[in-house]
């Protein structure tokens, strides 16, 4: 059996993290091989270095039996290696067939032979059961398309070696089907295939073998017949992980949010974002929303906000706050851990004890009259990040310093100081490490025991399911289901988020 | 379990914060070298010729003189800085706002104090007026304000040229001299001279210092005091730094964007002044023209904080008065100009690298105390 | 590109069409003269080669502001070299210099990751400076008029088309067949026929040569690698980079090019448009420029029309005050429309603001017969300002516009 891929304790360091210590992985040609650990492991990080992305501090790596030395993706390229990133790398301004060519232009003489880069495009999408159409833009595309587009894009170069980095994080359970066979397609014609992923249940149903890396080194390399999901879950984490569970009804009588008829259309009322959102909410009840990205999730997070206008009403403890702008909604109990945290929670060039003041600027114990008050803000900040267990020198490091799960744990200890009665969790476990995550877990537990009432947005469909006391399906702006998360496995909810149930 | 403690004040640290600025001012002093090489003079007689006149009694009044309307229009403009905008624009409401006040503040008399107070409310208003146009057309039409701000400049100054010639100014007798009315006495912004003397400075003959810069250090500390330690500063700051989670955090963006144009026009008006105030004593064709440019330059240097700019701004003043004295020895006294901008270009770089071999400092720090 | 071309003609027609009827209107027979089309033509060349570097900036991703520093670099090159060394040396060194400028500009917001529109004000400020330090080192008296200005530059020998409007054709003079129809003053034809002659007769081959830049650069930026390329930097350079295209490389080039087009505009200015270098000069063409690139929506074809509407203005400014005070009336006219079509949405604050403009237009159109010179030089920048208040709305920028990069996606 020829080896594709080999690589011998690679080892890399950014300034202040080891990324990678001690990595070593043998992919066979003409096998499915995944990459598993935690975020935050060195996953994603040898893979860039495979790719040519980034340069190894130490160790080789050997492609097709040959000892190689990328300096950039254009050697990779040339190798055969392509990658598909977790975080899809399109030009959303761009066409599809300019996507595809960028860098690998076929030229007629000066200008660009766009001719016979649509037919080659044609064929291969035919080819591989990868149906996109070349001239519309990016930006028109859904999840599913935008990631046929990122594997034309690899084809198009003549990859024989495929990386797919976490490729089924944004997908429903129905997409994921669709990619499989696609990948068996791809095995079948003699490609060799690496699939980065934290999602063992997959995993084991795709993969030929699979190298388990943990906290930058390789801790095993096993046979996928070999193993139970559990055992590599172990491996992976070297304890037990944690598991998005909450236990006991702690409903509460009072409703804390109500909406009623709550919609918001586009700029120019050709469309409705969300429509006709009604749904009440108890104290110490958690509701999750279930759905595919962009289906007017994000624009329901605006409206109980207050960052955008809708219409219908929306009622906190039985008052409508329709009128009330986003610094109102504040004070009055309503808390947000926003999606991106990066670019909507923190200042990420500020310390920490300025990113304390961000939301809270208008009452204790940041400010004495219009005054700020840095000693307080400084001690309250050093409380937050011993309670909340925050990893950082002090409450003077910048917010850029730490990692996303601390920075995550900062933003869920700040929101939870002023004891709000509503919190709109948005994805609170993205792109956050084992531990950190299962801290939030446990934090949103005790807030729910508490009668804290919890909105819960999540593309994770075991924290949806695990952690929410009812479940609303959203699809294309409007509530299409409701479910029983004792009742429901997530491949039911991935058909409901679909619209296929 | 946090055993961390918060960070000391180190060597690194205050090696740190002279790094830019030094390096910025070696930079500059070799390429202003390499100018005044290229037409064949010594570099080091421009500097001890520029030092020696630059230190006398009366330059150093002059470059007090030359720096208050700099630091003042820089303040204005830091506001906007902070806040992620950019008024550009600070010269037209600077002229307008001088020349409105001269032409209204002479219609009347009043007690001397409010006499002043009521100028420099005109001042203000006229300078956030103008600066209220660009906020307008941002916030409800979306126009670019560093566009609108340039453009509402050369309009002021076309307006304002007109306004002046052709019904503002008289024709003071016995020369060509075209200005508005003089203001009276009461209008008048005392020199500093008299209180100095009496405080023990060493009285030089036709010094004086003008009055205004006492407004202006207040308005330096106000500057600093606001954005620093108030509620609306750190609304300010944050619009600037990030204004998304601005937005998300509660500041209301639109308003911010209003506020901050208006007050920087405000504050801008009041530039003007030192000249109308405590010397011509009224709107002349000699106004100095430009201040609100180099005041840029003086906010950016200054990294948009009040210390930092009332530096710049009597480094400004002091390369511009001494560099007076280069005609002397036969180099020309533009070469300020030169200095001036090989300074802003290095100071603006190397902020730029030093803060980001501080992130890097400081993710090693964590790195180590993680590691721990 | 056809349905574009196509709804830009309507547009321009109708435009035309309400001109005529202001002209008739008011007897400012000028506003659409042989000669105001000629130096409206004439004005637009900087405003569109500073568009275009813009354009070629931004596309790359990066803000530039000093557009406005480089056209006066160039001015000063052009002037001062084309004396002298001859107009067409003058125009190289303008490009050169221009592009000098960009580089700086370049290196403090690629290399070092400055802030775009810092980096920008900073290098018109130290432009400003620079090229009056220069002026007066090299003054020597004599035939100079002063350190602010150049000794004249020869021209650029100038030619048009030919039978229709009078141009030479390999040393034949040919008839000028538009210019008596524009002379009999007919209603929208003798407009129409006046444009078309002031626009194709007596040009510079330099004007031809910055006009035929504006298809080249749609062909350079849409049809080859490079321009895909340069593309893909300003919206989404991470992507480029993990295909193997050059970030930096790609912003370095648009930056570069757009330092050179503005030093071409310059040298344009000083070299053609008048005949020395004059301190300010280019009075704001360089910003007047990127206002153009906005409201053309950073595409080359709506740069061209930006710039041809300020060329306009300029021109009218310039040659013929009197028709200044007729513009005021189509001024009125396009608001009244902006009134109509802000009530139609319901935005009625707006359409108050602009009702109440609009009718203070009004009334100093009736209240005042002739503008007096220091207002009339404001036409450009009022002009300007009314455009980028009707355009900014629907744009599309490049995604990735004035964001720093680094290589590896750090920060």
């Amino acid at each position: 059996m020829s080896l594709a891929v080999e690589l011998r304790h690679i080892s890399k360091r950014f300034p202040g993290v080891v990324a990678n210590k001690d990595v070593s992985m043998k992919v066979e040609t003409g096998t499915v091989h995944a990459l598993v650990g935690e975020n935050g492991a060195g996953k994603s990080t040898v893979m860039k270095i495979l790719y040519g992305m980034q340069r190894p501090d130490s160790g080789e790596i050997l492609v097709n039996g040959q000892p190689i030395n990328f300096k950039n993706p254009n050697d990779a390229i040339e190798a055969g290696i392509g990658m598909v990133h977790q975080h899809f790398m399109l030009a959303d301004n761009f066409t599809v067939l300019e996507n595809i060519i960028l860098g690998a232009e076929p030229t007629n003489g000066l200008t660009i032979d766009f001719k016979s880069a649509r037919k080659k495009v044609v064929e291969m999408s035919k080819a591989y059961g990868l149906d996109v159409d070349p001239d519309i833009l990016v930006e028109e595309l859904g999840v599913g398309a935008r990631q046929r587009v990122e594997i034309l894009k690899v084809l198009f170069r003549g990859a024989r070696i495929l990386i797919f980095d976490e490729p089924t994080a944004v997908l429903v359970p129905q997409e994921v089907d669709a990619l499989f066979f696609a990948l068996e397609g791809l095995r079948a014609q003699g490609m060799s295939i690496i699939f980065i992923s934290h999602k063992l249940d997959e995993v084991l149903r795709v993969a030929d073998a699979v190298t388990v890396v943990r906290a930058g080194s390789t801790v095993a390399e096993v046979n996928s017949k070999d193993v139970t999901a559990r055992q590599l879950a172990e491996l992976m984490v070297g304890s037990e992980l944690p598991q998005p569970n909450t236990y006991g009804d702690t409903r509460r009588p009072e409703v804390s949010l109500a909406l009623k008829d709550v919609s918001i259309s586009t700029a120019t009322g050709s469309r409705d974002l969300i429509s006709h959102i009604s749904f009440d909410l108890h104290a110490g009840e958690v509701v999750g929303i279930a759905g595919v990205e962009g289906n007017g999730q994000a624009e329901l997070v605006e409206a109980i906000m207050g960052l955008r206008d809708y219409t219908g009403s929306i009622y906190f403890q039985g008052e409508a706050i329709d009128q009330l702008s986003v610094a109102d909604r504040h004070d009055l109990g309503l808390g947000l851990i926003p999606e991106d945290r990066q670019r909507q929670g923190l200042m990420m060039a500020w310390p920490l004890w300025e990113n304390r003041i961000l939301g809270h600027q208008r009452g204790k114990p940041v400010m004495r009259g219009f005054i700020l008050d840095k000693k307080a803000t400084v001690a309250d900040t050093r409380r937050i990040m011993q309670e909340f267990d925050v990893r950082a020198p002090g409450p003077m490091t910048a917010a850029a310093a730490l990692s996303g799960g601390n920075q995550q744990k900062f933003i869920v200890g700040r929101e939870m100081s002023k004891a709000p009665a509503l919190l709109v969790a948005s994805h609170p476990t993205r792109g956050v490490d084992v531990g950190a995550q299962g801290a939030i877990w446990d934090l949103l537990r005790q807030a729910r025991t508490r009668g804290m009432a919890i909105v819960l947005i999540s593309a994770d469909l075991e924290e949806l399911i695990g952690m929410s006391d009812r479940l609303l399906v959203m699809l294309r702006g409007s509530i299409t289901a409701e479910l029983d998360p004792a009742k429901t496995t997530p491949e039911q909810l991935g058909s409901a988020m679909t619209g296929a149930a | 379990m946090n055993k961390f403690s918060a960070s000391r004040i180190s060597v690194p640290k205050i090696a740190l914060a002279v790094a830019a600025p030094l390096a910025a001012a070696i930079v500059s002093i070799l390429v202003s070298s390499i100018a005044v090489l290229a037409t064949n003079k010594s570099p080091l007689d421009a500097y001890k010729t520029m030092w020696d006149f630059g230190t006398e009694g009366g330059s150093l009044m002059e470059m007090l003189n030359t720096a208050t309307p700099y630091y003042i229009a820089a303040i204005a403009i830091a506001v906007t800085f902070r806040a992620g905008l950019f008024n550009i624009g600070v010269e037209g409401q600077l002229r307008l706002g001088a020349l409105f006040s001269a032409y209204i503040g002479a219609m009347f008399t009043l007690p001397p104090v409010l006499h002043v107070l009521a100028v420099f409310i005109v001042a203000m208003t006229i300078g956030g007026l103008w600066a209220s146009i660009a906020a307008y057309l941002k916030v409800r039409r979306g126009v670019n304000e560093v566009i609108s701000t340039i453009m509402l400049n050369s309009l002021a100054v076309g307006l304002t040229s007109y306004l002046f010639s052709q019904h503002f100014a008289v024709i003071t007798e016995g020369s060509n001299n075209l200005s508005t009315k003089e203001l009276p006495t009461s209008a008048w912004f005392p020199d500093l001279v008299p209180l100095l003397t009496k405080l023990g400075v060493p009285e030089i003959p036709g010094g004086s210092v003008n009055g205004m810069l006492i407004v202006a250090i207040l308005l330096g500390i106000t500057f600093w005091f606001v954005v620093n330690r108030t509620r609306f500063g750190f609304e300010l700051r944050a619009s600037g730094a990030n204004p998304i989670a601005a937005r998300v955090s509660g500041v209301n963006s639109k308003r911010m964007i209003v506020v901050a144009l208006v007050i920087s026009g405000a504050i801008a008006g009041l530039a003007g002044l030192p000249a109308v105030l405590g010397e011509t004593h009224s709107y002349n064709m000699g106004f100095r023209s430009g201040i609100g440019f180099t005041a840029i330059a003086v906010a950016l240097l200054g990294r948009n904080t009040a210390v930092g700019m009332a530096v710049s701004a009597l480094l400004f003043g002091f390369l511009e008065v001494s560099s007076r004295a280069l005609e002397l020895i036969d180099i020309a006294p533009e070469t300020y100009v030169i200095m001036q901008g090989s300074i802003l270009l290095s100071s603006v770089i190397a902020y730029e690298v030093v803060r980001r071999y501080k992130l890097v400092l400081q993710s090693k720090a964590l790195a180590k105390a993680v590691a721990a | 590109m056809k349905n574009t071309a196509v709804k830009l003609l309507m547009k321009a027609t109708y435009l035309l069409l309400l001109i005529s009827i202001i002209r008739l209107i008011t007897g400012a027979n000028e506003l659409t003269s042989v000669g105001t089309a000629s130096a409206a033509l004439l004005l637009s060349v900087p405003i569109v080669l500073a568009g275009l570097g813009g354009l070629f900036s931004e596309r790359a991703g990066v803000i530039n502001i000093g557009l406005e520093g480089m056209m006066i670099m160039g001015a000063w090159a052009g002037g001062f070299i084309g004396a002298q060394h001859g107009p067409w040396l003058g125009l190289f060194a303008a490009i050169i210099f221009g592009a000098v400028g960009a580089l700086v500009h370049a290196i403090a917001t690629i290399t070092f990751g400055v802030d775009h529109v810092v980096s920008g004000v900073a290098i018109t400020i130290i432009a400003a400076g620079l090229v009056r330090y220069l002026s007066t080192i090299l003054y020597q008296g004599g035939s100079w008029p002063g350190p602010s200005q150049s000794p004249d530059v020869i021209g650029i020998s100038q030619n048009g088309l030919p039978v229709l409007s009078g141009g030479n054709f390999f040393g034949w003079k040919s008839p000028d067949i538009l210019t008596p129809i524009a002379d009999k003053q007919w209603f929208f034809i003798s407009d129409v026929v006046g444009v078309i002659r002031g626009v194709t007769g007596d040009l510079s081959y330099v004007t031809m040569i910055a006009i035929l830049i504006v298809p080249l650069t749609y062909l350079i930026l849409w049809k080859t690698s490079f321009g895909l390329r340069l593309r893909s930097a300003g919206e989404a350079p991470t992507a480029a980079e993990s295909l193997g295209v050059n970030v930096y490389a790609m912003k370095y080039a648009g930056v570069l090019i757009s330092g050179g087009l503005a030093g071409l505009g310059g040298g344009f200015l000083a070299i053609v448009a008048s005949n020395h270098y004059q301190e300010n000069q280019v009075a704001g063409r360089g910003y007047i420029g990127l206002a153009a690139l906005i409201f053309g929506n950073y595409r080359p074809g709506g740069v061209l029309a930006g710039a041809a509407l300020f060329g306009f203005a300029d021109a009218l400014q310039l040659r013929d005050s009197e028709s200044i005070h007729a513009l005021i009336l189509l001024i009125v006219a396009i608001l009244a429309f902006l009134v109509y079509r802000d009530i139609r949405r319901g935005k009625l604050l707006s359409a108050a603001i602009g009702a109440v403009i609009a009718g203070s237009a009004l009334w100093f159109f009736f209240a005042v017969d002739e503008l007096p010179g220091q207002l009339v030089t404001m036409t450009p920048y009022i002009a300007t300002l009314l455009v980028m208040s009707l355009a900014s709305q629907r744009l599309r920028m490049p995604a990735a516009d004035g964001m720093p990069y680094r290589r590896g996606g750090l920060r």
